[in-house]
């Protein structure tokens, strides 16, 4: 048991969750290894933001178990929960900065509720990573509201790294971005992984953020797991749910960029080991 | 690459300045593994002597919050950040160079708050641009108005009527109850005082015109402005927050004409109907307790009621009840509309239009006191 925790960040067994009479997700099983980047897809109401919401513990599942960093979490009360929410760290889709406070302290605040350390030092600290999401200095003393879009979406990756979460939860990271910034999140994402051994959970529509940085993908339909592996190992399926990711021009287009930039070889080397 | 157990909690971040130079780490030097750690080191004078020698090799786990805390106090030792690296683990290396390589991050100044010359002007200068903003809507709903005389097919109906319903059916009951209690309580009053005179009867004159020319009109602005002047206000806030005004604009349809104007015209229309049948419940609150106390019965009080008060006694309350509707429509949509910014600025401007509404309403009362008496009414 101990080793396949060491091994595995989320493991997802028997998961079912209803809306009324409405079955969202139908006995689906899932796993996510430990400092892989993994990617969620499906199209709209294939229960995607459900699943998302039920691993960072917002909403409770009707039916089977998960497991988060080795902790079964069907049975923590809040107070037992709090440990693990430590370890996580969330971006969600519209940013969820708080309105009232600047971006640095957005940032620092879990490290001020969580840790010992001193003011100087959480300002110091909050900066170092604001200016690791590629945010001004400046962009600190902003209150959300004054944010661009992209802005808004690097204050939010900034907040979620505050406490260097174990394992990191990205709900469409790069939507309402330009190109250029996008490509950013990307090759943030992947240093990251780099270098603090993160386990990435990304939520996304963006074909290229899928070429560029995950080691595997799950495909989302009717309610369960239609296929799980790498983009290349994706490719070979042909499951009808599957194959919009790869069979529209938008899709060709963006696996042509990546055979470009040379990912596919990293991407297939890594499935030949996994 | 494993972050691996025992977790933070059980084997937090040390530190031991044991041989002379040389800093001994162990532990978790992650944010939640740092702890009190953090706020020991930088007073330590064996720092000073020389370069020293950071060992890493009982480092369990390093994240950036560690490492930028390892940095930062070197940076501070002297040496100019120099130090030589014994035992630490590659991927520990590696996020290090990373943290130095990005340099300290300064966190920027917040620049000074203004003295309190500078900030009295300050107040003074946003109080005028107010104004001038709330005259400006002022000016636009006068000329929606016309244009809603002119065209009368061009009001909007649909948004109208509800707001009629809105306002003022669905304010029914409240009004009503309250109206009821105020004269209730004013009889009660009252009463104590008429009784030592013998007189009474007169509780229908006091009654009658407490509730005819003040309390029926105030109530009833203060109820619809906490209920309908903060509807409007968090209404057009989040409206604005989610560029639906703006899109209206660049449809070619005129924020007030669409949103200001049939709040307008349906709170000016209610405001009088609500007031006149707050009259009627005062009275009869006022009625039931000059029977229960006063021994003066329905039909006496009835009786008396015409010749203490005059039609005038009621106009004069219903005539104030636009007034009040119109600073309290106002005053909501001007401040929804004036929301800058996200959720929060929302409830602010809420906040502030119903003080701001409450406030204007009954010094308006006041203004309409002054002149009454000046026309000796």
């Amino acid at each position: 048991m101990a080793d396949d925790d060491q091994a595995r960040a989320i493991e997802i067994k028997g998961l079912t969750t209803k809306f009324g009479a409405h079955v969202v997700h139908d006995a689906l099983d899932l796993e996510v290894r430990r400092a892989e980047t993994f990617a969620i897809v499906g199209g709209s109401g294939s229960g995607k933001s459900t699943l998302l919401r039920e691993m960072i513990l917002l909403h409770r599942p009707d039916g089977g178990s998960i497991r988060l960093l080795g902790t079964d979490i069907g049975t923590l009360d809040e107070e037992a929960a709090r440990p693990l929410r430590q370890r996580i760290g969330v971006m969600f889709q519209q940013g969820g900065l708080f309105a009232s406070m600047t971006v640095a302290e957005n940032v620092g605040m879990p490290l001020r509720e969580y840790t010992g350390l001193d003011d100087a030092l959480v300002d110091e600290i909050a900066a170092a990573k604001i200016a690791l999401t590629g945010l001004e200095a400046e962009a600190g003393l902003k209150f959300p509201s004054e944010l661009s879009g992209g802005m808004h979406q690097r204050a939010a990756l900034a907040r979620a790294l505050a406490l260097d979460p174990e394992l990191l939860f990205l709900d469409e990271p790069t939507a309402g971005l330009d190109p250029a910034s996008a490509d950013g999140v990307g090759a943030l994402v992947r240093e990251l992984r780099d270098l603090l051994g993160l386990t990435v959970v990304i939520i996304t529509h963006d074909l290229d953020l899928l070429w560029q940085v995950t080691d595997r993908v799950a495909v989302l339909g009717g309610g369960k797991v239609r296929g799980v592996g790498s983009m290349a190992e994706l490719a070979q399926m042909t499951h009808p749910d599957i194959r919009p990711y790869f069979d529209t021009p938008r899709a060709r287009a963006a696996q042509q960029d990546a055979a470009r930039r040379g990912d596919v070889d990293r991407l297939t080397e890594a499935a030949g080991h996994g | 690459m494993k972050a691996s157990p025992p977790t933070p909690g059980e084997s937090p971040a040390t530190l031991d300045f044991a041989a002379p130079a040389t800093w001994t780490l162990g532990g978790h030097w992650t944010a939640l593994g740092l702890g009190e750690l953090a706020k020991r080191l930088p007073s330590r004078g064996e720092q000073a002597q020389g370069r020293p020698v950071i060992d890493g090799s009982a480092v369990a786990a390093l994240d950036t919050v560690g490492a930028t805390v390892i940095e930062h106090w070197l940076a501070r030792a002297g040496q100019g950040g120099e130090a030589d690296w014994r035992g630490w683990k590659p991927a520990h290396e590696k996020l290090l160079a990373r943290i130095r390589e990005q340099g300290e991050a300064e966190p920027p100044v917040q620049p000074s708050p203004l003295g309190p010359v500078a900030a009295v002007g300050k107040a003074t200068v946003d109080f005028l641009d107010e104004l001038r903003a709330l005259l400006r809507l002022v000016g636009e709903c006068a000329v929606a108005v016309r244009m809603a005389i002119r065209h009368p097919s061009r009001i909007r109906w649909r948004p109208f009527l509800h707001h009629v319903g809105i306002a003022g059916l669905a304010a029914m009951p409240i009004v009503g109850l309250l109206a009821l209690l105020m004269g209730v309580v004013v009889a009660y009053q009252g009463a104590t005082q008429l009784v030592k005179y013998g007189a009474n009867v007169f509780v229908v004159d006091l009654v009658g015109l407490a509730m005819l020319r003040e309390f029926a009109p105030l109530v009833t602005a203060i109820i619809v402005a906490g209920r309908s002047g903060a509807a409007y206000a968090a209404q057009l806030g989040t409206m604005v927050v989610t560029e639906e005004v703006d899109a209206l604009r660049t449809l070619g349809i005129p924020p007030v004409e669409m949103l200001v104007l049939p709040r307008v015209l349906a709170l000016v229309l209610v405001m009088p109907l609500l007031t006149v049948y707050a009259d009627v419940l005062g009275i009869v609150g006022g009625m039931v307790m000059a029977t229960a106390k006063l021994g003066v019965d329905p039909e006496a009080f009835l009786d008396r009621l015409p010749r203490a008060v005059d039609v005038t006694q009621l106009m004069l309350g219903v005539g104030k009840a636009p007034v009040f509707a119109a600073i309290i429509v106002l005053v909501g949509c001007f401040q929804g509309l004036r929301t800058r910014g996200g959720a929060d600025a929302v409830g602010a401007q809420t906040t502030r239009a119903v003080m701001q509404s409450i406030f204007l309403v009954i010094v308006a009362d006041a203004a309409f006191s002054i002149l009454f008496s000046m026309l000796g009414l």
